[in-house]
């Protein structure tokens, strides 16, 4: 893999531990240039892996990421790391299950070890209709062929012993939607992998650049922004930068940014908080996730804990976190496995949410010429990842919409096409 | 924990009540254009800062009222029954 320049090895490993020689850095800290072919906002995930893409599938290689803080700063380090391919919809399935491929070859791909541990995925039901859903999950899956089946209350617990599949608890456990191939991925190191690759392919990453408009021309609204327009550039914090494409991959900010362009979007942003416990001994061998009850949990390699939620009921681009969720996430755990009474929270934090009205993502070409959207991430931006990318530079680089992705263009909106995407973490059932 | 002021109610915890979204602008069925109705159903202005919203006051007098949020903040003001 010598085209992502210096090698990670064992033996590099051994030898800089030998030696105590300095790493050489991942990524540049290139000077802006004042025109780019494409220009990437939002330097996290799925801004840098659609940079990745656009330069090793598409030969693009005069490419800006331009991010107002650092990179993998906004949900690419804040969500809870687990990946998955077992929705609802037809369309959700074949897109979530080519983002775990390539999740499963990504350490190869960009010679990075990126931690994916395919452990098992547990969706627990807790009602009849729960279990009603799972089996409709289930059948959908397999049709498409993906690893997917209901289980009974005695096989959960074969697969994770420290949950409590008694009869007698407040929400027993009557089955389980179990997804062998899911699994949790180290989220800073997919960030880490892509910045590394574009930037040997000759992407600029500009961190600490905000964006303060998009530039348009021959649009119907203001300044010539809005529909029938074309975009021309970007104005930031460090200057106009012109571009004949600019890509909004943003997370939180993506109805912000888009504004900008004069595409409205069909999206509230939420905040999401998560937490982690301290390290203690693996017992857990699965992710387990809970519709019902708003929780999901997986033991990293470290030991810790880490729990998330759903989205909180308000609306906010504020990120504090609240007693009310701590309170609620630790009776819910408590539920499900009693014996973890003592453990102690080291921290909670939380990141943004954008959610759309059918949870699923928007994304692909908009009705302003060269202005692209890779946005509604709602809480399923970091299993997208991949996949996101290599549709969004496909899109970019043809002009047109990726076959995966057609189905989530923005103008299902006005057509009254909508993907209900009911297997989505923030969905109860 | 952010507080709304309901009306009738009082200073409460938002938990006690329920978030209804920023207020749209209803067109008139009869008359709108599809692309008219799709946009007042789904597209938001979703700012960050004031915005005007509809709250619910599920717990308590389970009447509607508008107040106004600070989105990037959760400071609200000017309650009033609607």
């Amino acid at each position: 893999m010598a085209r992502h320049g210096y090698k990670y090895s064992a033996g590099k490993l051994i030898r800089h531990g030998l030696t105590r020689g300095d790493w050489p850095r991942m990524w540049r800290r290139p000077e802006a240039r004042s025109s780019y072919d494409v220009v990437i906002i939002g330097g996290g995930l799925h801004g840098l892996a659609t940079a990745y893409y656009l330069a090793h599938n598409h030969g693009m290689t005069n490419i800006a990421v331009v991010d107002k803080g650092y990179l993998g700063g906004g949900g690419s380090g804040r969500n809870t790391a687990i990946v998955r391919s077992n929705y609802l919809t037809p369309e959700g399935v074949a897109f979530y299950d080519r983002s775990l491929d390539l999740y499963n070859s990504m350490a190869q791909d960009l010679n990075l070890n990126v931690m994916f541990s395919r452990r098992g995925h547990l969706t627990l039901a807790h009602t009849d209709s729960a279990l009603r859903t799972m089996h409709w999950r289930a059948e959908v899956n397999k049709l498409q062929g993906i690893d997917s089946s209901v289980i009974d209350p005695q096989e959960v617990k074969k697969q994770a012993p420290s949950l409590d599949v008694s009869a007698d608890t407040r929400y027993p456990i009557l089955g389980a939607l179990f997804h062998p191939p899911g699994g949790i991925v180290r989220h800073d190191a997919v960030v880490w992998g892509y910045a590394r690759a574009a930037d040997h392919l000759g992407v600029h990453m500009l961190q600490e650049t905000e964006v303060l408009d998009i530039l348009c021309e021959g649009g119907e609204g203001p300044d010539g922004k809005g529909a029938g327009g074309r975009v021309t550039g970007v104005r930031t914090s460090r200057g106009d930068i012109s571009a004949p494409a600019v890509v909004n991959c943003t997370a939180g900010w993506a109805s912000l940014i888009s504004n900008m362009a004069g595409v409205p979007l069909p999206i509230t942003t939420h905040p999401l908080q998560a937490a982690v416990t301290e390290p203690c001994k693996v017992f857990l061998p699965t992710v387990v996730v809970s519709g019902s009850l708003h929780v999901y949990v997986s033991q990293t390699d470290r030991g810790e804990l880490v729990f998330g939620a759903s989205v909180d009921p308000v609306g906010t681009y504020r990120v504090n976190g609240t007693l009310e969720f701590t309170e609620e996430l630790a009776g819910h755990v408590l539920e499900l496995m009693p014996g973890i009474s003592k453990m102690r929270l080291l921290r909670q934090w939380s990141g943004l949410c954008d959610m759309t009205p059918d949870y699923s993502p928007v994304m692909g070409t908009t009705q302003v010429d060269g202005y692209f959207v890779d946005v509604g991430w709602g809480t399923y931006g970091f299993k997208a990842g991949p996949v996101a990318g290599e549709t969004m530079a496909e899109t970019i680089a043809t002009g047109r919409d990726a076959d995966l992705i057609a189905p989530f263009t923005i103008s299902r909106f006005t057509e009254g096409d909508l993907v209900g995407e009911k297997g989505a973490a923030a969905v109860g059932h | 924990m952010i507080v709304v002021n309901c009306p009738h109610c009082g200073p409460r915890n938002s938990s006690d009540l329920r978030p209804c979204g920023e207020v749209t602008t209803r067109p008139d069925p009869a008359t709108a254009s599809l692309s008219e109705w799709r946009t007042y159903l789904y597209l938001r202005e979703n700012p960050a800062g004031w915005v005007t919203e509809t709250w619910y006051c599920r717990s308590g007098c389970r009447r509607y009222f508008t107040i106004e949020r600070n989105t990037a903040t959760n400071e609200t003001r000017s309650s009033e029954a609607s």
